[in-house]
């Protein structure tokens, strides 16, 4: 099924909880309401002609100008070959997005890197921790206005 | 002939002790596992049966409670730090530290803002040999383990240098 279908299906059953459709991404993208991400999840994983079994990845963007941040889901059906991107847009100050562990497990380290590098907090996950840096470092190394640290611990970074 | 001649048992050899303690320290360098990256599938090369490490008295050990000698083998990361400096405090004295390849000497190919990776090993333990390579070939271990062995044979233990 094509992305604008996937679209049009979605618009159907959430109304105005799907915000955009972006043409020009591949594949192309669906803006979705925060609040929601877990429902149209939930959908898109179940529903019979969609079944997108399999979670591709999950990443953080970071929207300065905006003074926003976004997290990408990634999702794909091994049945149906068919893709599609999920963006939800959180405020940069405070930035909450509900987890899709629940969904599929492998979210809990996708959402634990994108909660490292871009400091995004998923409510509900069950560990969200530092991945790749140390427990104690400071601040979130992929956002624009990261400034690094001369030095962590004993040496030079 | 000397006045020694017949005087002492045949298989009695003359050396220095600082000799016979080096000699004896370089012959037996055993090495700890440890490897992080691509720079240990070549430290695995270096001792299986093609290039041998063993036949220099190089054994690995899987502890550092045993080891000589810790071959950094790869990329440490700010994370990985503290556990290499505590595997190094661990090992027992004399000890050597060799950096293997680009990224153990200096952070290789993550030098240019990377939030994460270690700009060399040498910025938490000591270290007497650098390897350079992207990843360096198993000949170029070797090489480094040999010089290892040199300067081990020139410690003066008991005489003033």
């Amino acid at each position: 099924m094509e992305a604008k279908d996937i679209h049009q299906l979605l618009v159907n059953r959430f109304h105005d909880r799907i915000k955009d459709f972006q043409e020009n991404t591949f594949p192309n993208a669906v803006v979705v309401d925060g609040s929601s991400i877990v429902e149209v999840c939930g959908f898109l994983k179940n529903e019979p002609g969609m079944e997108f079994t399999s979670l591709i990845s999950i990443s953080g963007v970071d929207l300065k100008e905006q003074s926003k941040l976004m997290v990408a889901y990634h999702l794909g059906s091994m049945q149906h070959k068919h893709k599609i991107v999920l963006k939800v847009e959180t405020d940069r100050n405070n930035p909450h997005v509900p987890t899709i562990e629940m969904l599929w497990r492998g979210a809990n380290w996708y959402e634990r890197e994108a909660y490292d590098l871009y400091g995004i907090i998923f409510d509900g996950n069950s560990d969200l921790r530092r991945i790749l840096l140390p427990d104690d470092w400071e601040g979130y190394p992929m956002r624009k206005d990261y400034v690094y640290p001369k030095r962590y611990h004993t040496w030079n970074v | 002939m000397g006045v020694l001649e017949n005087s002492l048992p045949p298989n009695m050899l003359f050396t220095t002790v600082d000799k016979f303690l080096n000699w004896s320290k370089k012959s037996s360098l055993w090495y700890m596992l440890f490897a992080t990256a691509c720079c240990g599938i070549e430290l695995m090369q270096a001792g299986a049966s093609r290039y041998d490490l063993d036949r220099f008295g190089s054994v690995f050990r899987a502890t550092p409670r045993q080891s000589d000698l810790i071959i950094v083998a790869g990329t440490i990361t700010h994370k990985m730090a503290d556990r290499v400096k505590k595997l190094y405090d661990q090992m027992p004295s004399p000890k050597y530290v060799i950096a293997m390849g680009s990224c153990a000497n200096t952070g290789g190919p993550f030098f240019k803002d990377s939030y994460s990776v270690l700009k060399g090993v040498d910025q938490i333990i000591p270290v007497d040999v650098y390897v350079p390579g992207c990843p360096p070939r198993p000949e170029a271990l070797i090489d480094g383990i040999i010089k290892l062995q040199q300067k081990i044979m020139e410690k003066k233990n008991l005489v003033k240098s």
